[in-house]
């Protein structure tokens, strides 16, 4: 049971200073990843989700908590086993046009990590390693002297995710892979991610504000709000139940194209607060419907409402008619 | 049928740059009845966004012309009115909402003095007068008229999209153009501002031309809807016609590849290849050489729109009966 886990996160904290106090962009969050699954991290812009997923990759220092990869904690490595570590750990990036280095060619941005890493032997080595991942991501070799600039925005993330692959890792951290393209240009990419989670076995944390994304791809949800997770459970369980109120909201807000499912629809009051110096209370007390005297004095703790599904709301059972 | 209150005829959009001529827009037909709410949908670079332009004159000439087509505004048409009386009609008549509130918005000026603005170049009143339309408006809007005096920067999101809302609306005008105006919002700051632009669009009955990209934004304020494909609509009728039985094979390809919340499917199927270059368009129909279902003539001809039930149209040989 406990081998199954790839990755876990402890009551991992990221604060920023500001010249105004000190932002929690990332609040005591803990999770743990199965081998071979997705989590899927969603939450609204400002909520901490990058944050989150640079942190666990030491691309941001954290401020507290640990880090567990594959039983090795990872909270304090030295930077020479973190640079051996980077292998096994990668990231894709949302923008493919800011994400990739405008002055290489696609076949140099696909295998630097080959010549990094000193995993090669020769010329003919890398090239063969190169030509390798741009068949499995789908880049034509025409394209290997090209620059990222000739290509459309679809080919650009394909580079990034060959990139991300190619010293075979066994986590990636996906941010927003896919909000910067159109949408059948996105299917392309979510099946492709697919296929190579099946293949390789790879180990996903899929950070989007996309809330069908997130349920077409991931095992597993965590919900954001302010650096914190509000609610967490297996993908259908959630989005049959959501017990958290921000949760419900989040989800009836999205537009629905097919009429007959089409719900009340939530409209939250206000706008996120700021995460500088945020006062011990619930962070979505002044937004909330519900929100009693408790929740403005006392932060309330994840607790697991039904088995499996964990929400941080002090009166989750209640507005949800459970015991 | 009573008459429409904009109507746009074979219109075609050029840019050049140097030798390299785009096709942004061909040969768009495309129809606003009174106080009606139409949708036009379409990947990035199908020419939402420059058929928008083309209706207010704003393309960037040079590069951009306008080859052929009329627009026809109540009747006028926009495409031949003098420039003078062209900018009496941007604002008043027809105004637009641009995609990104962040950039909209005079960063120096303060919100209320912008929404002034826009009545004082239109209406014939005093400061005083149009400072009191202002904060009304502001209120209209869902923000508090003590906020008049403070300056974009002050305002998330959300709100300063709600200020480039009032701006657009304080004339009244007939027809408004929303550029993708949710989607640099967060969700739950889209369902507020789409909330809102229902409201309005009920008390101030204009019609209104919604452009976007993502289909549940249509479907949930429009009442007609356009699917764009390369610079031409290969799909238009009412919003349960287009989404309840698509028929264009483009249409029918973007909805099955798109993740949709209520059903489960376990792969997406998504359309394959990529747009054409608008330099470059095929012969034919430009989205044969991405349609399974293309046939012969596709790749020789383009093909007409025909109507299919009562208001519904698509421009598709599948659809083009026998006898010819």
């Amino acid at each position: 049971m406990v081998k199954d886990v790839l990755l876990s996160v402890q009551d991992l904290k990221k604060y920023f200073s500001t010249s105004s106090g000190k932002l929690h962009a990332v609040d005591g969050v803990t999770f743990d990843i199965k081998r071979g699954t997705t989590l899927g991290v969603v939450g609204e812009s400002g909520c901490g989700k990058s944050t989150l997923g640079r942190v666990i990759l030491h691309l941001i220092p954290r401020t507290s908590g640990e880090i567990i990869f594959e039983e090795e904690d990872i909270s304090d490595v030295s930077s020479k086993r973190l640079h051996e570590l980077r292998r096994y750990m990668q990231i894709i990036f949302q923008d493919p046009f800011s994400s990739l280095d405008p002055r290489q060619t696609v076949s140099n941005i696909i295998g630097e990590p080959l010549s990094i890493h000193k995993m090669v032997r020769n010329s003919e080595d890398y090239i063969k390693r190169v030509r390798e991942v741009m068949d499995i991501v789908g880049l034509a070799r025409r394209l290997e002297n090209s620059y990222p600039h000739e290509l459309d925005g679809g080919r650009r993330q394909r580079i990034g995710i060959g990139r991300a692959l190619m010293l075979n890792p066994k986590f990636i951290v996906c941010d927003e892979p896919v909000s910067a393209l159109d949408v059948s240009i996105q299917a392309q990419i979510l099946n492709l991610m697919q296929d190579l989670q099946k293949e390789r076995q790879l180990t996903y944390m899929f950070i989007t504000h996309n809330l069908a994304v997130v349920k077409h791809i991931s095992n597993e949800i965590i919900v954001m709000y302010l650096g914190m997770i509000v609610e967490k459970a297996e993908t259908k369980e959630l989005f049959q139940n959501q017990y958290h109120p921000y949760t419900k909201a989040l989800i009836s807000a999205i537009p629905r194209i097919k009429t007959e499912k089409r719900q009340e629809r939530i409209i939250l009051k206000g706008e996120i607060t700021s995460p500088i110096n945020p006062p011990d209370a619930c962070r979505f007390a002044n937004r909330c419907v519900y929100a009693q005297e408790k929740c403005f004095c006392c932060a309330p703790k994840a607790e697991e409402v039904t088995p499996k599904h964990i929400v941080a709301c002090h009166y989750a059972k209640e507005i949800n008619g459970l015991n | 049928m009573e008459s429409s209150l904009l109507k746009i005829k074979n219109l075609s959009v050029e840019y050049t740059v140097n030798k390299y001529t785009a096709k942004a827009v061909n040969n768009l037909y495309l129809e606003i009845g009174h106080g009606e709410c139409v949708g036009l949908v379409g990947e990035t670079g199908a020419g939402k966004t420059t058929s928008a332009l083309g209706i207010m004159r704003l393309i960037p000439d040079p590069p951009g012309k306008i080859i052929s087509g009329v627009i026809e505004f109540e009747g006028e048409n926009l495409l031949e009115v003098s420039e003078k009386k062209m900018r009496s009609i941007r604002g008043s008549m027809i105004s637009m909402i641009f995609q990104d509130p962040m950039t909209s918005l005079n960063p120096i000026m303060r919100v209320g003095d912008q929404i002034m603005e826009t009545i004082l170049l239109h209406e014939n009143i005093s400061k005083v007068e149009a400072a009191v339309k202002a904060q009304r408006m502001l209120e209209m809007v869902g923000i508090p008229a003590e906020r008049y005096n403070e300056y974009p920067h002050q305002f998330s999101g959300g709100m300063k999209q709600r200020v480039v809302i009032a701006c657009a609306l304080v004339c009244n005008p007939k027809l408004l153009i929303a550029d993708e105006p949710t989607t640099a919002l967060d969700v739950t700051i889209q369902a507020q501002v789409l909330e809102l632009i229902k409201k309005l669009k009920v008390e101030f009955n204009t019609a209104m031309l919604m452009i976007t990209h993502d289909l549940g934004v249509v479907r949930d304020i429009c009442d007609k809807v356009n699917v764009m494909y390369a610079g031409s609509i290969v799909e238009s009728g009412t919003v349960e016609q287009v989404f309840d039985y698509p028929q264009h094979p483009y249409t029918q390809g973007l909805f099955k590849s798109i993740p949709d919340l209520d059903t489960d499917s376990e792969r997406l199927e998504p359309i394959l290849g990529m747009m054409p270059d608008p330099g470059n368009l095929p012969q034919g129909c430009a989205f044969a050489p991405r349609c399974s279902k293309s046939i012969e003539k596709c790749r020789t001809e383009r093909p007409d729109i025909i109507q299919l039930d009562d208001g519904h149209f698509v421009s598709c040989f599948l659809f083009s009966t026998e006898e010819e």
